[in-house]
């Protein structure tokens, strides 16, 4: 395995209790505003798409150390040096060195509302039919793979039952790669904590995620 | 994740500050950004979107049966009736609260969250204990939160793997008949709508 994602955190131990904040701030000071928004105005060029954002993210060697908005940060100046457009000397000076890359859109002030509110749609036509009806009884994908996947490791190899059936949507794993939207069947899986976690979990307690068709096989 | 940069003194926070601030420098004068933009995208964040938003569509569904129906078989058209719609809630999901079941959203891969209804994510919901214990110990968690389910009563965790966002419609609290939509608003608060509490009682709600 080349391909590490550090993000990848269900049913791992050694966090600690849940700490919550008195006054619950969505941000903490005005640079975790900025790194937001430049994020959201740089994903509205066009030069990468979101699962590559969540791939650089997830892949960044120090991101358990890392505050959330630091992740972006560190995420959005790799992909920036990745696609040749802000190159790390640039942002240590603080100035262009290199030309300009041309990009396809630079979000306008008065067009922010409009694209926030009609957002980025990823139901896709299907190519073919679905393989798994609602009710099926399925199993995950055992084996982890070498690329980015929205199939956490807990939830590898283990049987579930279709809740729900969402149509095609673009398929993250291809995506992040480059390979294109790749459209897949997406489906809810449900799975029985017990399934899951064993002795220690309640029966009937469960656990509901999103998945691809190419992470499940009938059983 | 680490939390030092709460703690953080101020050298720590300037050079992070000079470091974002040299960022945007570079990328509006590449002509990448329009800064003015950062403002709206800001503005919009803080004062326009948050869980307001899902409490109106949770009140709504407890006064108005065929708006709830709707809410259950489509909960991105329903949600748009009221004028929520777009990023990161292009495919909203309404999960609801009964006594046998309780339902708690979580994204355990980032930090996928319903922001038309609810805003940006609180620390909490994107730190690695939340991210790591919800799925295999959420009667832990939520008693963390103060909340203490009834021994019959089933958890249902929405792991948000794709690009469906989950929304929890919490049970309508006792002694509330009779009230209007925006009081019963009031009582909708935005951990009810992840699951990680309940909507409060009326006399909660001064």
């Amino acid at each position: 395995m080349t391909y590490v994602s550090h993000a990848d955190l269900g049913g791992r131990g050694g966090f600690g209790p849940v700490v919550r904040q008195a006054d619950d701030p969505v941000f903490h000071g005005a640079w975790e505003q900025r790194v937001l928004a430049l994020t959201l105005a740089m994903g509205a060029t066009g030069c990468w798409n979101i699962d590559m954002s969540r791939s650089a993210r997830e892949t960044l060697p120090d991101y358990l150390d890392l505050s959330y908005y630091e992740i972006w940060l560190k995420g959005l100046e790799t992909l920036l040096a990745a696609n040749g457009l802000a190159m790390p000397e640039e942002l240590a000076a603080g100035r262009v060195l290199h030309p300009p890359k041309p990009v396809s859109r630079v979000l306008a002030a008065d067009r922010v509302a409009a694209q926030l509110a009609k957002g980025s749609s990823t139901a896709r036509a299907p190519a073919g039919p679905a393989r798994f009806r609602l009710g099926q009884r399925v199993v995950t994908r055992p084996a982890p793979v070498d690329h980015h996947t929205r199939l956490p490791a807990y939830l590898r190899g283990k049987t579930g039952v279709i809740e729900r059936i969402h149509g095609a949507h673009v398929f993250a794993d291809s995506h992040a790669q480059g390979l294109g939207e790749d459209p897949q069947w997406l489906y809810t899986v449900s799975f029985d904590a017990v399934e899951l976690w064993g002795g220690e979990a309640r029966a009937g307690d469960g656990v509901s995620f999103d998945a691809w068709q190419p992470y499940l096989e009938a059983v | 994740m680490g939390h030092d940069h709460d703690h953080a003194d101020h050298s720590e926070l300037s050079e992070i500050d000079r470091r974002v601030r040299a960022l945007e420098t570079v990328l509006a004068q590449k002509g990448y950004i329009d800064p003015a933009a950062l403002d709206v995208l800001i503005d919009t964040y803080q004062t326009k979107v948050g869980p307001r938003n899902g409490a109106r569509v949770v009140a709504r569904a407890w006064v108005d049966p065929a708006f709830r129906e709707r809410l259950m078989r489509d909960a991105t058209a329903a949600v748009a009736e009221l004028g929520y719609t777009g990023r990161q809630g292009e495919h909203l999901i309404a999960v609801e609260n009964t006594p046998g079941r309780h339902n708690v959203v979580v994204c355990t891969l980032c930090s996928c969250y319903p922001w038309p209804v609810l805003g940006l994510p609180p620390v909490w919901y994107k730190s690695a204990p939340y991210r790591s214990r919800v799925v295999r110990d959420p009667r832990g968690v939520l008693a963390e939160f103060g909340l203490r389910l009834p021994p019959g009563t089933q958890i249902r965790v929405w792991d948000s793997t794709a690009e469906v966002r989950y929304l929890v419609i919490p049970e309508r609290p006792a002694g509330t008949d009779g009230f209007r939509e925006e009081a019963l608003a009031a009582l909708v608060t935005r951990d009810s709508m992840i699951g990680t509490g309940v909507a409060l009682a009326p006399r909660e709600a001064t």
